[in-house]
């Protein structure tokens, strides 16, 4: 197998990817509509008018807005990598993965094309997102922009690889709800997007512990500080982390021998 | 000139010219920490912390640029700080509780709002002497010295009046009715108008130098926030007259009115109860203190957005910029 062939192959799930996300017209506008809904709704009834206290790595008072924005990036990120990976669901029994699926590529980079498409078209999201933020004042400084596409592939990667995971115990697309309800809704609420750690602190220490321990609480820091061109060192470890272990995990799931689509009776023939 | 050579001089002359020399230092009186704190103007890092008198509120820099006066408010003394040692070398006689001054254009008068005795005193500051004193209303707060020297404008905040007094004869010669509680007079450059903010009535009125009248009442109106929490105390207005600069005290904010139009443009969120503003000697940026969050921030002037705020003492109460 030559890199040129291995290229083709991504280039491939990159475009399949791309065309699966342009077509759904549905799924295009919802990626949208979702972070602006919680940005323009949410945020202004909720809002501290009299701004936050200054926490790392602003270095001035905010409005609420401002505060979420990096959580709202996280979260197109959390449903675009839920969604992209669940896609797997249908498309290794009868899309084009299970043609991929017995070719002889590697499966582990089959996964990571996957894994880097869903990536690609999340950022795409993103800064299409916070093109229209800047009307709630949201303005990281202008290399913030750059700074923060680092962090956001690596925050994308890694819940992506959790949705691979995920989409390795799941039947049917039907049981998307099932990962709304249990995964999506209690990762983004019990993490830093909506409210700083400080204040979750104030009101409960063990919140405070679920919180921390969250790694989607990590994939926001580390988004939220690179906007603003600061390295949380921690965080991108934390996250960093959670990728390696999640991706073992998928690669382990969709092997058809030991994982767990074989414990569930292997895919259908 | 090659091209490479016209870069490699835009290159050489950008780096020269790209960190100009800002030697500015700020000061921010602290009024529960009866100190003076001293912020290299680059960094922003406090370089001296200074204890001054008791409760040290309105600070002004000298005509010359040599020394700072301090409204010792508490010890009813204005203090001089000479800036070279950053030592307090001289005390003032002020009158009873002094809280806002202004010099006269020669730098030698200082015209000072006596709280508690409901005058205006009028020091020499040569002679260390008060050589008038001047009756006006209840607790004489605000005071602004017109371009030209030749009126003095006081706020007395429980009688809500703006009196004009002529510098010449040290008489009130026109009381203007203002809203409830006015705080600080800011003269236009032109000398044309007194903007007078009056933290309960939450206004700014604008008054024609001339007459005497009001021309207009700028009121404030942020999304989220009751119109009792816009308090607008402190005004600056840039050198070109074009833009005014209202802290509206508890609601974390400053205000940008233009000033042709009298419109609020833009509310630029800072720290908590923001009083009073000094800008930079090149007007590039604005300085606020802020009594309940005990820190100033820096607003960008041209851009109108806050970029950062620094810790100073406890209830940081008025800021001074010296070059």
């Amino acid at each position: 197998m030559r890199a040129a062939q291995y290229l083709r192959a991504f280039l491939g799930i990159l475009n399949r990817e791309a065309l699966r996300w342009l077509n759904q017209r549905s799924r295009f506008i919802s990626a949208l509509v979702r972070p602006l809904v919680w940005l323009g709704i949410f945020a202004a009834g909720f809002r501290f008018t009299l701004g936050l206290s200054i926490i790392e790595p602003y270095d001035t008072y905010i409005p609420y807005e401002v505060y979420i924005a990096p959580g709202l990036v996280a979260m197109i990120q959390l449903f675009n990598g839920m969604q992209s990976s669940l896609s797997m669901v249908y498309d290794r029994e009868m899309g084009s993965m299970k043609t991929l699926m017995i070719s002889p590529f590697p499966r582990w980079f089959l996964l990571l094309s996957k894994l880097m498409a869903g990536v690609a078209v999340s950022i795409v999201q993103v800064y299409m997102f916070l093109a229209i933020a800047l009307i709630w004042d949201v303005e990281p400084p202008p290399l913030g922009y750059i700074e923060m596409l680092p962090a956001m592939i690596l925050a994308g990667l890694m819940l992506g690889a959790l949705g691979l995971v995920l989409s390795s115990f799941i039947k049917q697309l039907e049981n998307f709800a099932g990962v709304m309800n249990f995964v999506i809704f209690p990762m983004f609420f019990a993490s830093s997007a909506l409210n700083p750690l400080w204040r979750v602190k104030e009101s409960s220490l063990w919140l405070y512990r679920i919180y921390s321990v969250n790694p989607f609480t990590h994939a926001v820091e580390l988004i939220r500080f690179s906007m603003y061109g600061k390295f949380n060192a921690q965080a991108a470890a934390v996250v960093g982390g959670f990728f390696v272990f999640f991706m073992i995990l998928a690669v382990w799931g969709y092997d058809p021998g030991r994982g767990l689509i074989a414990k569930r009776g292997g895919p259908p023939e | 000139m090659t091209p490479r050579i016209i870069f490699a001089a835009a290159l050489v002359t950008g780096v020269i010219f790209a960190e100009p020399a800002l030697a500015d230092r700020i000061f921010v009186s602290n009024e529960k920490d009866n100190t003076i704190t001293v912020l290299d103007g680059q960094s922003l890092a406090i370089t001296n912390t200074i204890k001054v008198g008791q409760r040290p509120r309105a600070i002004l820099l000298s005509v010359d640029g040599k020394s700072l006066y301090i409204c010792a408010s508490d010890s009813d003394r204005i203090e001089v700080l000479d800036l070279t040692t950053l030592k307090i070398v001289r005390t003032l006689p002020s009158g009873p509780d002094p809280e806002r001054f202004d010099t006269s254009p020669d730098g030698k008068l200082l015209y000072i709002a006596n709280e508690n005795d409901n005058k205006v005193s009028v020091l020499d500051i040569a002679a260390a002497k008060i050589v008038a004193e001047t009756p006006v209303g209840i607790e004489p707060e605000g005071m602004a010295m017109s371009p030209d020297g030749k009126t003095v404008v006081d706020t007395s905040e429980t009688t809500s009046m703006a009196h004009f007094i002529d510098t010449a004869t040290n008489k009130v010669v026109a009381n203007v009715l203002v809203d409830s509680r006015p705080r600080v007079a800011t003269w236009s450059p032109d000398g044309r108008q007194v903007w007078v903010s009056s933290e309960v009535g939450g206004a700014v009125a604008v008054i024609d130098a001339a007459t005497h009248s009001i021309v207009k009442k700028i009121k404030f109106d942020i999304p989220g926030l009751t119109s009792a929490q816009a308090q607008p105390v402190d005004i600056k207005i840039t050198k070109d007259g074009k833009v005014a600069f209202v802290a509206l005290g508890p609601a974390n904010r400053v205000a940008v009115i233009d000033t042709k139009s009298f419109e609020v443009q833009k509310y630029i969120l800072v720290g908590q109860r923001v009083w009073n503003m000094a800008f930079s000697p090149d007007q590039k940026r604005l300085f606020t203190a802020n009594g309940v969050s005990n820190d100033i921030t820096v607003i960008d002037v041209a851009d109108e957005k806050a970029t950062k705020s620094v810790p100073v003492g406890r209830s940081p109460w008025g800021v001074a910029v010296a070059p």
